[in-house]
This record gives C-alpha cells, sequence and structure tokens, in this order.
C-alpha cells in the first residue's frame, strides 16, 4: 500500500470507500430511525393500540382541569392528559414549563409505565400565542376547546 | 421617509444584481467584453447599497418608528435600547435583509480583493454570487418586505419576545449569518470554477480564506448558540439536537470538510471534483438551514414565519438553486481532470478518511432532522432525538478523531507508519491506558469514549510540533495544533457533562440546605425584584463549595409584561473545574419553592473548546491572508521594476 496506486484506480477506490461509508450511514440511519425514532400519540391513540412499555414517546393534549396535584416531595407532578376521547394519567418530576396550567396543552416526552401511567422526562407546554408546539396547532381547533369545556 | 429611502436602496441593489447577472452572462459568452469592466464595481455598490437599506432599518428599530409595521409587531418604545438595537434581526424581515446584507457585502468584498483568479472565473463568480442574491432579493421584496408601513400607526409596539431578550441575541444571529452567508462566496467560486473549468490549487487558494472565515464565524455562533440555549432555557444541557441547533450544525461539518478538501487541492492538486462538490454542499446546506428555521414548518424561537407561501418561496429557491448547482457538476464533473496521485497511508489519505466520515456524520444529522418532516407529510408525528443522534453520531465521530490523532503526523503523497512508531506507541498507549481506566471506574461507553479520545488527542495534536523550533512554526500551523487541541478540550467538556453531573430536584423552604456533589446550599430568602419591562422572584442561595466561603446565587423567575411571558434567569457559580447551575421554580401549595441544581464538572471546556477552535481558524486564517499580501506585493514589485527597465 506504499506505492502511490495507479491513476485509474485510486479515483474509483476513493468514490468506492465514499460510496461504502454513505451506504453505511444510510443503513445506519435507517435502522436509528425505527428503533429510536419516537412517535406522537394523543390519549385516543395510547386507549386503541398502546405503545410497548419503555419505549420513548411523546403525548399530547390538554391537561384535564382539577386533576393537577403535587406529590409530599414538593417536586412530582401527577395530572391527566386529555383528548375527549380517553384520559392518560402522566406523573412528572422537575420544574413545569412556565405556561404549563390545568385547561391549556402540553406535549410529554417519555414513556408509557406498565401500570398505564405515563412517565415524563419533560414537558412542553405553549411559549405564547406566536409559539405553539406544533403537534398542537391540530389539536387545539378540533378538540381543545371540547375538551377544556367537557372537563371543567 | 427612511423607510422609503431603505425600501428604495433595497430596489435598486436588486437591480444590480439582475445587471451583474446579465453583464456577466453577456461577458463569458463573448458578446460584450466590454460589459467584463462594470461588473466589479456594480458587485461593490450593491453591497453597499443593501448595507444603507439595513442602517435604515436599523434607524427605525432605534427610533421605534411605529408606521412601520414590523416595528410595531416586533418593538415597544419601553425596551432596553440593546434590545430595539438587536431587535432589528429578532424577527423574520428584519434576519431575511441581514442575510441579503451580508451576502451583498461579501460579494462586494471579493469583487474588490480577489485578484489571483484569471478574470473569466471571477466574471463567473460573481454572476453566480448574484443568481444566487436575486433569489433572495425577490423573496424579501415580494414575500417579506421590512419596510411595509401601517396606517394608521398604532399607539404602541406588541414587544419581542422575552426569550430572545438576551444579550445574547445581538452577537449571535449575526456571527451566525456571517457564517452561513460567507460560504455563498465558496459556492459561487465553485460555480465559477466549473463554468470555466479553472479547479486547481489557484482556485482553491482562492477559496480558502473565504471558507476559513465562514467557518471561524459558524464555530463561533455555534459555541455561543449553545451557551445560550444552555443557561437562558434552564434545562441544563447545551445541546437538543433540535432541528435548529441541526440546521447550524450541518454547514459547518460540511465546512470543516470543505477546509480540509481545499488545503489538499492548495498544496497538492487532487480531490478536485470533490473539492467543488463540497463548496456546492456546504452552502447548499446553508439554504437546507435556512429553510428549516425560517419557514415556520419547525417549532422554535427562531421559527418567526408561520407563513406557508414564505416556506414555499425559500423551498423553491432551495430547489432553483441546489438543482441548478448540481446540474452544472454532474456536465461538468467529469471534464474536471484527474487529480495528483497519492497513496492510502499519507496526509492526503488521512484527510480524505476525515472528509468522509465529516460527510457520513453530515448524512446522519441531515437524514434525522429532515425524517419527521417527511413522516409527518405522510400523517405520521415522529421525533427524532439524542437515542438517534448520539450513537450514530457517534459510529462515524470516534474513528474520525482516533485518525485525526495520527493524521497531521503523516507525510504528504506517500508515507509510512513505521516511520512516526514512537508517536503511534505514546497514542495507543494512551488510549488503552485511560479506556482501561476509566472502565475500572465505570463510565459508560459514549463518555468513556470520549474521555479517553479527549486524553489521546490532547496530547496528539500537539505532536505535530515536537522538533521543531517554536519560533519558526509558520502560522498555519499553529493554528491546525490549536483548532485540534480545541477538539479535545471541548470533547472533554462534553463527555464529562455526560458522565459526572450531579441533578438534585428539591422543595426548600427558606433556610433549608442541600448538598450538591460538592457543594454546600442554602436558600437564604425569596424577594421580589423588578426590571425595566418585568418583575420577578429572585431566590438568594448561599453555594459553599467544600466548606469554603459562600457564593451568593441569584435565579430568577420572570415574569414579562409586553408581550405577557414568563422564563426561568439560571444562575451561574463557575469555577475551574466545573460550573453550579441552578434555576427557581413554583411555589408548592405548602409554600416549598421547588429549585433545580446540578453540579456540572469541566462543562465550561466545552465552550473554551469552540473558542479555542475558532481560534485555530484565525491564526490559520492570518497565516494564509498575510502569506498571500506578501506573494502579492513581491509580484507588484517585480512588475514594477520589468516596466522601469522596460523603459
Amino acid at each position: 500500500m506504499n506505492q502511490p496506486i495507479k491513476a485509474k484506480h485510486q479515483r474509483l477506490v476513493l468514490v468506492l470507500v465514499a460510496l461504502a461509508a454513505l451506504i453505511g450511514a444510510a443503513m445506519l440511519a435507517a435502522w436509528g430511525l425505527r428503533s429510536q425514532a419516537s412517535y406522537f400519540y394523543v390519549p385516543a391513540d395510547i386507549a386503541a393500540n398502546p405503545p410497548e412499555a419503555g419505549r420513548a414517546v411523546r403525548l399530547g393534549g390538554m391537561v384535564e382541569a382539577g386533576s393537577l396535584k403535587t406529590d409530599a416531595d414538593g417536586v412530582t407532578t401527577r395530572f391527566v392528559v386529555g383528548d375527549g376521547k380517553a384520559r392518560v394519567p402522566v406523573t412528572f418530576k422537575g420544574i413545569r414549563p412556565d405556561l404549563f396550567k390545568e385547561g391549556s396543552g402540553v406535549v410529554a416526552e417519555g414513556k408509557l409505565g406498565a401500570d398505564g401511567t405515563f412517565v415524563a422526562d419533560n414537558l412542553l407546554a405553549k411559549h405564547d400565542e406566536k409559539y405553539v408546539p406544533r403537534e398542537m396547532a391540530g389539536m387545539t381547533a378540533e378538540q381543545a376547546r371540547k375538551t377544556v369545556e367537557e372537563t371543567r | 421617509m427612511i423607510a422609503n429611502f431603505g425600501l428604495a436602496a433595497l430596489w435598486l441593489a436588486a437591480a444590480l444584481a439582475a445587471l451583474q447577472l446579465l453583464a456577466a452572462s453577456l461577458a463569458l459568452t463573448g458578446r460584450g467584453s466590454a460589459l467584463g469592466a462594470i461588473i466589479r464595481p456594480v458587485a461593490i455598490t450593491q453591497g453597499l447599497l443593501t448595507t444603507l437599506a439595513f442602517i435604515a432599518l436599523l434607524v427605525l428599530f432605534c427610533q421605534t418608528d411605529l408606521s412601520v409595521k414590523l416595528v410595531a409587531e416586533n418593538s415597544h418604545s419601553a425596551k432596553p435600547f440593546l434590545y430595539k438595537f438587536a431587535g432589528t434581526w429578532g424577527n423574520h424581515e428584519g434576519s431575511m435583509l441581514l442575510w441579503v446584507t451580508i451576502m451583498g457585502l461579501a460579494g462586494g468584498f471579493v469583487a474588490l480583493v480577489e485578484r489571483r483568479l484569471p478574470e473569466p472565473t471571477m466574471i463567473a463568480t460573481l454572476a453566480g454570487q448574484a443568481f444566487v442574491s436575486l433569489g433572495f432579493y425577490a423573496f424579501l421584496l415580494l414575500a417579506s418586505n421590512p419596510f411595509e408601513r401601517l396606517d394608521p400607526v398604532p399607539v404602541e409596539g406588541l414587544g419581542l419576545n422575552p426569550l430572545l431578550q438576551d444579550p445574547g441575541l445581538a452577537f449571535h444571529p449575526p456571527t451566525l449569518y456571517i457564517g452561513y452567508v460567507g460560504l455563498s462566496i465558496a459556492f459561487s467560486f465553485a460555480i465559477g470554477a466549473l463554468i470555466t473549468r479553472e479547479v486547481g490549487p489557484a482556485f482553491a487558494r482562492a477559496m480558502r480564506p473565504w471558507v476559513l472565515g465562514s467557518w471561524i464565524f459558524l464555530t463561533l455562533g455555534i459555541t455561543a448558540g449553545s451557551y445560550w440555549a444552555y443557561y437562558e432555557l434552564g434545562w441544563g444541557g447545551w445541546w437538543f439536537w433540535d432541528p435548529v441547533e441541526n440546521a447550524s450544525l450541518m454547514p459547518w461539518l460540511a465546512a470543516t470538510a470543505l477546509l480540509h478538501s481545499a488545503s489538499v487541492l492548495a498544496a497538492r492538486n487532487a480531490l478536485r471534483a470533490w473539492t467543488v462538490m463540497l463548496g456546492v454542499v456546504a452552502f447548499s446546506m446553508s439554504m437546507v438551514g435556512t429553510f428549516l428555521v425560517r419557514s415556520g414548518i419547525l417549532t422554535s424561537v427562531h421559527a418567526f414565519a408561520v407563513d406557508p407561501t414564505r416556506g414555499s418561496f425559500i423551498l423553491a429557491l432551495l430547489a432553483i438553486n441546489i438543482g441548478a448547482a448540481l446540474t452544472l457538476f454532474g456536465l461538468r464533473a467529469a471534464s474536471v481532470t484527474e487529480g495528483e496521485r497519492f497513496a492510502l497511508t499519507s496526509r492526503e489519505g488521512a484527510l480524505v478518511f476525515n472528509n468522509v466520515m465529516l460527510t457520513a456524520t453530515l448524512g446522519i444529522v441531515l437524514v434525522g432532522t429532515l425524517y419527521p418532516l417527511l413522516a409527518e407529510s405522510m400523517g405520521q408525528k415522529v421525533s427524532v432525538g439524542p437515542p438517534y443522534f448520539n450513537p450514530a453520531g457517534a459510529m462515524f465521530v470516534v474513528p474520525m478523531l482516533l485518525v485525526l490523532a495520527v493524521g497531521p503526523l503523516l507525510r504528504w503523497r506517500n508515507d509510512s507508519l513505521r516511520r512516526i512508531r514512537p508517536e503511534l506507541v505514546v497514542i495507543a498507549a494512551l488510549l488503552l491506558g485511560s479506556l482501561a481506566a476509566l472502565a475500572f471506574f465505570g463510565v459508560p461507553l459514549l463518555p468513556l469514549l470520549g474521555l479517553a479520545l479527549a486524553a489521546v488527542l490532547a496530547v496528539a495534536s500537539l505532536l505535530p510540533l515536537r522538533g521543531r523550533k517554536l519560533r519558526t512554526v509558520k502560522l498555519p500551523l499553529w493554528g491546525m495544533v490549536v483548532a485540534h487541541f480545541g477538539v479535545a478540550v471541548a470533547l472533554l467538556g462534553m463527555a464529562s457533562d455526560s458522565a459526572f453531573t450531579t441533578e438534585r430536584l428539591v422543595a426548600m423552604k427558606v433556610g433549608d440546605k442541600v448538598a450538591v456533589g460538592p457543594w454546600e446550599l442554602k436558600l437564604d430568602s425569596i424577594e421580589p425584584v423588578a426590571g425595566p419591562n418585568w418583575t420577578a422572584l429572585e431566590a438568594a442561595i448561599e453555594a459553599s463549595y467544600q466548606g469554603g466561603k459562600p457564593d451568593l446565587l441569584k435565579p430568577q423567575a420572570r415574569q414579562f409584561w409586553s408581550p405577557p411571558q414568563a422564563t426561568s434567569e439560571s444562575a451561574l457559580d463557575t469555577r475551574w473545574n466545573g460550573q453550579l447551575y441552578a434555576v427557581l421554580g413554583e411555589q408548592a401549595e405548602d409554600g416549598r419553592w421547588q429549585l433545580r441544581l446540578w453540579w456540572k464538572p469541566f462543562v465550561p471546556m466545552i465552550w473554551y473548546g469552540g473558542l479555542l477552535i475558532a481560534l485555530g481558524g484565525v491564526l490559520a486564517l492570518l497565516g494564509r491572508v498575510s502569506s498571500d499580501l506578501r506573494r502579492l506585493i513581491a509580484r507588484d514589485k517585480i512588475a514594477y521594476r520589468r516596466q522601469r527597465q522596460g523603459r
């Protein structure tokens, strides 16, 4: 390998190496996306076809009025997310986002526990009128008002 | 008045860009060689006009002229002056004007100073620049006019998103934009070189300072953005694989690859077609980034526009520019002649490996960023995060960093590993030693690899200086050593953050104490405080490191009133060996306060590393520019002497 390779071959070798690496990257990406992408669920989806326990997913819906409670440790929050069709209990350990409140929309990132409780690692709430989480955009129009009224 | 003036300047600049493209195409096809002479002055004037338009908008924002729609929607008379000023680019239209301004200035600057390339290549380059600019002028003037007026004039403006009211905003977007848009020059050089078939070392030397300059700004912009997210968002993380972050990382990866392949082309006349291709890819990634960030298809503080016509406009621009460039590449690539040959074990071989790995990483990031959008267009909502990016990226970054330890020690063209055996032994021993030591302490896999590689790289990056007199080492070599050392430093910070961080989440009464790693914290008080356009609750926390003299930390929960929005301001205590990070949460029903606390050993190394990498770029740039200048002056002297002798 210490002699310069023949001119004709060099370009071929380089192209093949680059191609092999890119195909490797593509296969790795496909595999990674299949196993690691986290899917978005609304409570009705979870009721109909729950994700396997322990898989990273996102749950979006409205925080039901009157469901928000803080545990004795002062940092664990429990609430129920609903979409008008189904309800999912959620626990979250951490500081709640600034605009998180009952009757407003939320997207929770986390895993569904074996007991059917959703364990959230992170909560995404509405920043303000202009910055609505994308996943909630479709819901607020159709389901939000109804959901809020139903749970009030 | 000022608004009309700014708009007129912008239209005029757009007209000049059209003239520049027309004159250049005529000159290149040989139908108006006299027109060639006007192209450079036109490019320079165009740059000045865009600057005038931008200054006009700055003035409007500083005066809070509410008759301008953009100002009324994004500013407020009670806002601190810095944010009136920086608010100019804290919105969609203003930031696109900044983009166009930098593009105009870069084009003008290259027209002013670049004299090394054959004139036809320069004309083709400026034609390329005008072509790309025209698209962005059209976007600005037709779909996002920053100077639109309001009638009747509102009494007060709506204010700026409080998350953006931070000193970081004043510098982060312009820095990143200079990086993004600077790459348009590399793109235009690549187009120019393809059109005139002048792909060679001269092209690489002309392009390199532009790539270096853009890359320095991109590095600084990413570093600053990461630090901003770290302290402003209050989540204690420094990188979230957010699409907006990826949008800045992708051009950086491409520019890093381009930087290294341009070095091969300049020094050895190899990797010709590949370098041109990367020139096209790098700016394409800037445009993809702009599309992702500015089209409103993403949720983020960066996504100002939620207007579908704008999204499709940028998408069309993207398709036209990238499509045209790739078609040109496809037509001309075969006629770009084969470069010089080299052995696999050589500096070129190592750099090819680096390039392939960087490109593969770029591919991983690109796929992970676009996949959720594709999935959503097929009706499935998906998010892709660290569980995908971290392992998939590491598959390519780890081998690249291993080769980075060895590559700079190799000679150009042909070398043998036997020649550098002592260095190899040191590197291998260090790698195995640190891997074993860390595995013994049970560090998880990715941080383990990161820490071991950081140790290896910190030493290996200095090895190219071995056996040289430090005083005679040239600036570009210093640049390489400093930048590679910076990679090691940043890696140390990243790996330490995930390996050694201690987190505590507590609810405390005033007077309570809590321990976080080596720190002892006491909540002294919670007091209301007020700022110019916000009120806040401020905690006073006494923090003492291993029983030493306590520091006072003051995290706040802020409430802005225009627009009404709450943010949490974290408090940081930095020591040489890490950072204490405190966030104040809500008050629970029983009167206790939520506090989230982190002790993050060595985490500031991430940003020091980023700064070192940028400093390496600055040293290399200074070295290249000064040697270019010296060569230019020498050439002028010779020409002058010849002229006198001829007389």
